[in-house]
């Protein structure tokens, strides 16, 4: 074993020096970045694994990770695997992992010493299961960013706000200039992903891992995530009128200034620099909400499914190596607008808002986010409760919280 | 077998019975097998993955105590009845007018028969712009001046499982009417002449002499009105999303999200079996009527 994995590493060191086609394998990769930005990004890994000598055979699926992830893992257990595929690190694979699916990097991760490489730790943590490492992180994306445009504060005639309370505050001048002050999108998981960043902003980081992490359904119900609710409740009254469905879509509502501000992860500013905006200048971010500064790890991560193939075994290896490679790294996360999973690398190029991350990233704020603690049978009913809420004025916040500590009560 | 002198009854035109060999195993192992196998796993606490772990009737205690499914069910109900009533009675209105030896019928048929040749996914999307408050009808009536006009389904909660019908219905209706066309040509000259001579107006004639001569011709209508009633999930997922929040959910949506997207397969299968039951309740009573009745007399 140790054996093949000095010739497999050899061959990899051998490959990357003598680039050509001639060893070259196909290997599939499948993933959900298909945004002007995301394919950008992609494109960067293909082309450092093409220089690997192998071939990346891009496998991209449409339509964000909700659509993308039941093709991929029906492919996975209907037994025509991929050669790698992305997912969120934390527990949507655990259960292809725990059937013996996916392959055990372990031994690569020792060798290559990621524990020392990856920071934050709690990166790999999400990879890890029963004391093995199963996925390759490639990036953090966190949710907590509030993403306001000063145009439409300065149309208001009021200063753009430092935090959710001023915002909130603020909300009435906008309506008066005719100006939406909150936009949600239509989509379950934004309406559900705004909460959540409420509750680690508004509630704090505390009241956030004993809601989802130690799924305490008492405190749910509480006083302290009551406040929470009654800030959802101002999101949803300051969100009523937007009528657009995709998360781009709502994110352009604040580039043109006809939205205030959006909570979204920030992915959301690939779009702000795709439009060609400055940040501080023509946009305001404020990470946790302006209240409680703090970054999730979660993010991006590829696992590998387990192949009968030696050769596309050995392209698994390289493509696990490449991913972490500090110049990827640097040149995906540049495109992707994410922050890069090593603390080593630098990042000149990065803008404002992405040094902003990097610097509470240096301080250690880190916690992690809902893809890591909860399942997806969980996050379903609180998308379906929050895109209920949001949608639904008269739904009262007191029933909604009583259905939330249900979820939380009932969640595994 | 080979002792007995005449053929064995199992050998009888054997032709026919290898041809039907593939349908019967389809329905066998395919329909009847999968479905017994859904409603073993409903009993599981599966979730990516199926596995034989019993946790008796908890899913479906989850199931009735979901709000979103309570919401699927009540939308089910709305468009079902509706969508029953409106596309038998606009399909006959329909297939009689025709009916009365008018020129250009050809055209007509043709109209009326188009929309079903999209899939509801087209159809969908189609309805889901005409009924878009500021490009659809919405936007054109205030435009000609009427500007205090509203019709705005699809972002309203409590109607928007009416802007999901009124597609339906445009999709639809155009088949059935064809149905009931034939089924009136089917009708004898005969009778209408007998009928004139007797002096019976027309629409009574409709309504107590050919209507139930069209009994069949509305049975098989019946059946295929009803079964796109309960697989309705294409229309809903291109028109609405299931959305404004959870307004428009339907049952058969519910199946697909919690399989798929939360990896819950145990409750996925609960709730299609939910569904199974709601079908069997339907035709089994039916079934005895139309079927059972018939060996007595």
């Amino acid at each position: 074993m140790r054996y093949q994995l000095m010739t497999a590493a050899l061959a990899a060191t051998v490959a990357l020096q003598f680039a050509g086609p001639a060893a070259a394998t196909d290997l599939e990769v499948t993933h959900w970045w298909t945004s002007g930005g995301e394919a950008a990004a992609v494109a960067e890994l293909a082309k450092a694994f093409d220089a690997t000598g192998n071939h990346w055979v891009d496998g991209a699926i449409a339509g964000s990770g909700g659509t993308a992830r039941p093709i991929m893992i029906s492919r996975i257990t209907g037994g025509d695997p991929m050669g790698a595929t992305q997912f969120n690190h934390g527990r949507q694979a655990e259960e292809l992992v725990q059937a013996g699916l996916m392959r055990d990097l372990t031994d690569l991760a020792t060798k290559e010493k990621w524990t020392e490489i990856v920071q934050p730790k709690s990166l790999l943590d999400g990879c890890t299961l029963d004391g093995k490492i199963y996925c390759v992180p490639v990036n953090i994306h966190s949710w907590q960013w509030l993403w306001l445009s000063n145009a439409a504060f300065k149309k208001a005639g009021v200063p753009v706000p430092k935090n959710w309370n001023e915002y909130v505050a603020a909300a009435p001048a906008l309506e008066k200039a005719g100006i939406l002050p909150l936009a949600v999108g239509g989509q379950p998981w934004q309406a559900s992903g705004a909460f959540d960043v409420l509750l680690a902003a508004v509630g704090g980081t505390d009241a956030f891992l004993k809601v989802y992490k130690d799924k305490d359904a008492e405190f749910a119900a509480g006083p302290e995530v009551a406040k929470v609710f009654k800030a959802a409740d101002d999101a949803r009254k300051m969100a009523k009128n937007t009528n657009v469905q995709d998360w781009n879509q709502a994110t352009n509502l604040v580039i043109t200034g006809k939205a205030g501000g959006q909570i979204m992860g920030d992915w959301a500013q690939g779009e702000f620099q795709v439009a060609g905006q400055v940040a501080g200048k023509d946009y305001t971010c404020l990470p946790g909400l302006g209240l409680n500064e703090m970054i999730a790890t979660g993010g991006d991560a590829f696992y590998f499914p387990l192949l009968k193939d030696p050769e596309k075994s050995k392209a698994q290896e390289v493509l696990a190596h490449t991913l972490l490679d500090p110049k990827t790294q640097v040149a995906f996360n540049l495109k992707k607008g994410s922050l890069p999973v090593r603390g080593d690398v630098d990042l000149k190029a990065a803008n404002d808002c992405m040094k902003k991350g990097l610097e509470i990233l240096a301080k250690g704020n880190v916690m992690p986010w809902t893809d890591q603690l909860l399942s997806q049978d969980t996050q379903k009913q609180k998308e379906d409760l929050f895109s209920e809420f949001f949608a639904k004025q008269d739904m009262t916040v007191e029933d909604a919280q009583k259905r939330f500590a249900t979820i939380v009560g009932s969640a595994d | 077998m080979s002792k007995s002198e005449r053929p064995s009854q199992l050998f009888r035109n054997l032709n026919a019975k290898v041809a039907s060999i593939p349908m019967i195993f389809t329905a066998l192992v395919i329909f009847v097998g999968g479905t017994l196998w859904t409603v073993l796993y409903s009993f599981t606490n599966s979730k990516l993955l199926p596995r034989l772990h019993f946790v008796g009737l908890d899913q479906y205690y989850r199931l009735w105590a979901t709000p979103r499914w309570l919401i699927s069910i009540e939308n089910l109900l709305i468009y079902g009845v509706l969508s029953l009533v409106f596309s038998l009675v606009i399909g006959f209105l329909l297939a009689a007018l025709l009916d009365q030896k008018i020129r250009f019928e050809d055209t007509f048929r043709t109209i009326f028969l188009y929309p079903f040749a999209l899939s509801f996914i087209v159809t969908g999307l189609v309805w889901q712009w005409l009924l878009n408050p500021e490009f659809g009808v919405q936007g054109v009536v205030r435009s000609l001046g009427w500007t205090s006009f509203s019709f705005n389904p699809l972002y309203d909660s409590s109607i928007v499982i009416y802007g999901i019908l009124i597609a339906a219905l445009w999709q639809g209706t155009g088949l059935i009417m064809c149905l009931m066309l034939a089924g009136l040509r089917g009708i004898d000259e005969d009778i209408w002449k007998a009928a004139r001579v007797d002096g019976i107006p027309t629409w009574k004639t409709y309504l107590f002499i050919i209507i139930p001569m069209m009994r069949p011709v509305f049975i098989t209508t019946l059946v295929i009105v009803a079964s796109n009633i309960v697989r309705v999930y294409d229309l809903v997922v291109a028109q609405t999303s299931g959305g404004p929040g959870i307004a428009s959910e339907v049952p058969a949506k519910y199946v697909y999200d919690y399989m798929f997207f939360a990896q819950n397969l145990g409750q996925g299968f609960a709730a299609s079996t939910m569904m199974l039951l709601s079908v069997i309740i339907v035709i089994v009573p039916w079934a005895y009527l139309e079927f059972g009745g018939k060996k007595r007399v």
